[in-house]
């Protein structure tokens, strides 16, 4: 038999899926299968919740058991921590799905003889294994035995065979480990766990709280290094890798208004993308959020919901001063199209801020998002993680194609382009309001500074802001220059008059010519009348001298017929000649 | 004293030897627990002489067992009886400190006598 070869086959580590939201993208499948993972972390990171949700998932979703070994909360507290994230633990441990095991120890109650080990540890969790076939096991803060049982080396040395023993057994583990000083535990245990290790981190930077992940160790498997951010929601669990969104949503051809006809003729006379991202930045006062309102008038008279995030006013106070411009979005509130979340940014970190916005999103399924303005987040130096958090809000929101607005406050004197979230990479339709100092005078300008995938128009429109909504005037552009506001209005008027008497001209200049023609005529009827005059004299004065020769020839003829001679008749020719 | 402690600890008491009740939990007939067998029999054969029941207990065969007491080392020496309980830990090599463990110093094994 010819024994034929085979090619390599590259083979990954078998991985347990955790099913928590984004960490088995980072960790391209989960957790390793039948090895012990270490997750540490300081106090309230959340590795109880994190290993809980491990078992519940596993359970729940891959039909793998799980056995909680809990050296901390005692089996009633675990169920009732864990019932407002949903986890219904006391139907899983009687389907056999799930068992939670309490170990306690009380220092106070123990003395020490002699040397001793912890086999009653292993009987207890070979018990629970074999009662529900388990695969997944979580010992929560297994270093508490440190502090409950004397004799560190002895509790040292059966570590680490409990955690050879576990990996015998094939079973998945998830360890937590509260953090030292310096090292990832307290006790060194990432000594004993050398397959994977993942650390959990809450931190406070400007007086809110943001959440770390991050994969120090991962033998045997590649895996994302970067931190990333994860949330605790009433939903559990959930990391938030830039990396687990790619870039590959569809895009829609559809166009929506932007309730402002002149700015739709800007951008090619449809309005936005349906699923693009807008972004309206502007120095203060400019009528960003009055952009934003007449956008959501104009879709709420389409039928469609708006779900509008404000971070600076209050739902009241914007309804009552958007009236003042014409619109009245009470109405839109009132039939459910319109949702207002406000909340100030400082509230919470901004990965609670993208979970609920994205929560919200989901349960209101709105086709517009409005974003007022995204910089209230930016608070000391987050600008990169705000990007972060707004570039996955986006990436979530063109997967859902809907369409997002953000307004952005930008302050004067700055680079009006250099957004200051630095977003600008995020955008698809961006205008650029400004303001236009002429004349003592503060005018606002409106201009397209990107529109991708669309023809715009690269004019400055004035903006105005009416009490029957918003305006765009032409601005200005002439030989001093562009002109808005009262100076536009005066070079308006200046140009009329202007008009008028060039007109005025005109029509004089006409008039004059029509005189001369009228003249002209007169001249040549007199002319005509003297010729005339002059020509009939001529011929009167012709026929009487005609008639004066007729008269002598008669005359010289009737002589010479009275002389009877003949040759007279030459005489008078010859008279008549002369 | 004597009385009011007595009092306290009222317990149900069946059969002479049970006023001194003690459990030895161990896993398997190991060295140890061997070892810690008859260090416990040699200690309350000098101090609680006809007064005590020493039960061992093979987890091993009752792995529940190991649950309800809480038991996590082995071997594990608990005195259900007198209350309050105390745990002991380790082979009972060290006499003294087992005397200490189960309250019964010169001072107070008296109390109980």
């Amino acid at each position: 038999m010819k024994k034929t070869k085979t090619p390599f086959k590259r083979n990954t580590l078998p991985k347990s899926p955790t099913s928590i939201q984004g960490l088995d993208e980072i960790t391209g499948g989960g957790l390793p299968k039948g090895r012990p993972t270490l997750v540490c972390g300081s106090a309230g990171c959340g590795k109880t919740l994190f290993a809980m949700e491990f078992l519940v998932r596993g359970a729940m979703k891959y039909n793998e058991p799980g056995v909680f070994v809990s050296f901390e909360e005692s089996e009633s507290e675990l169920i009732a921590n864990v019932a407002s994230l949903g986890f219904d633990l006391p139907g899983m441990i009687a389907d056999k799905k799930m068992w939670l095991e309490h170990v306690h120890v009380e220092k106070s109650e123990i003395s020490q003889s002699g040397e001793y080990d912890l086999e009653g540890l292993f009987i207890r969790i070979h018990h629970a294994i074999e009662s529900i076939k388990a695969k997944r096991v979580v010992l929560d803060t297994i270093e508490s035995l440190f502090s409950g049982l004397p004799n560190p080396l002895i509790l040292r040395a059966e570590l680490r065979r409990l955690l050879h023993w576990l990996k015998r057994k094939g079973v998945t583990t998830i360890i937590t480990a509260e953090r030292g000083n310096g090292a990832f535990t307290r006790e060194g245990l990432e000594e004993y766990v050398s397959d994977c290790v993942i650390l959990l981190d809450h931190r406070v930077s400007d007086q809110s709280s943001i959440r770390r992940l991050r994969i120090v160790k991962y033998r045997g498997s590649t895996h994302g290094t970067n931190e990333y951010p994860f949330l605790i929601d009433e939903d559990g669990f959930s990391v938030l890798p830039v990396t687990s969104l790619g870039l590959n949503y569809s895009s829609s051809r559809e166009r929506i208004s932007t309730g402002i006809s002149r700015l739709d003729t800007m951008l090619s006379g449809k309005g936005y993308f349906r699923g693009s991202t807008v972004l309206v930045s502007g120095t203060a006062g400019t009528g960003k959020t009055s952009i934003a309102s007449q956008f959501i008038e104009a879709a709420c008279k389409r039928g469609e919901r708006v779900l509008f995030f404000t971070y600076e006013e209050s739902p009241a106070q914007l309804v009552r001063n958007m009236c003042s411009i014409g619109i009245n979005l009470e109405p839109w509130v009132n039939k459910g199209l319109l949702h207002f979340h406000a909340v100030r940014p400082t509230l919470y970190g901004l990965e609670t801020h993208l979970t609920t916005s994205i929560k919200l999103i989901n349960e209101f399924k709105p086709a517009i998002v409005i974003l007022d303005p995204i910089n209230a987040f930016v608070i000391g130096d987050n600008q990169v993680e705000v990007k972060a958090m707004l570039l996955r809000l986006v990436d979530f929101l063109k997967l859902k194609k809907i369409t997002a607005f953000f307004t952005s406050l930008t302050s004067a004197g700055d680079n009006m382009e250099m957004s200051d979230v630095y977003v600008s990479s995020l955008i698809d339709t961006w205008l650029l309001l400004r303001d236009i100092e002429v004349g003592g005078e503060r005018n606002r300008g409106l201009y397209v500074l990107k529109s991708r995938g669309m023809e715009h128009s690269n004019q400055i429109r004035e903006f105005k802001l009416t009490n029957r909504g918003i305006e765009l005037v032409d601005v200005y552009v002439g030989a001093d220059g562009v002109l808005t506001g009262s100076a536009r209005l005066s070079q308006e008027t200046k140009d009329k008059a202007e008009q008028l008497l060039r007109k005025q001209e005109i029509v004089r200049k006409q008039y004059g010519i029509e005189r001369k023609r009228e003249a002209m005529q007169a001249n040549i009827l007199l002319l005509r009348s003297e010729f005339e005059a002059e020509e009939s004299e001529a011929l009167k004065v012709i026929g009487i001298e005609k008639a004066r020769i007729e008269r002598f020839t008669q005359d010289a003829a009737i002589m010479a017929k009275s002389r009877r001679g003949d040759t007279n008749i030459k005489q008078t020719a010859k008279v008549k000649k002369i | 004293m004597k009385s009011k402690i007595n009092k306290r600890h009222k317990f149900p008491v069946k059969g002479e030897n049970s006023k001194w009740y003690l459990r030895l939990f161990v896993a398997g007939q190991t060295q140890k627990a061997i070892k810690a067998f008859n260090n416990l029999k040699f200690i309350c054969e000098e101090k609680l002489s006809g007064q005590y029941r020493i039960e061992v207990i093979d987890l091993l065969k009752n792995p529940q067992l190991a649950r309800d007491n809480q038991i996590v080392a082995i071997p594990t020496l608990i005195r259900n009886n007198p209350l309050p309980t105390k745990n002991i830990i380790g082979d009972l090599s060290d006499k003294e400190c087992v005397l200490v463990g189960l309250d019964l110093t010169e001072h107070n094994s008296t109390l109980y006598m």
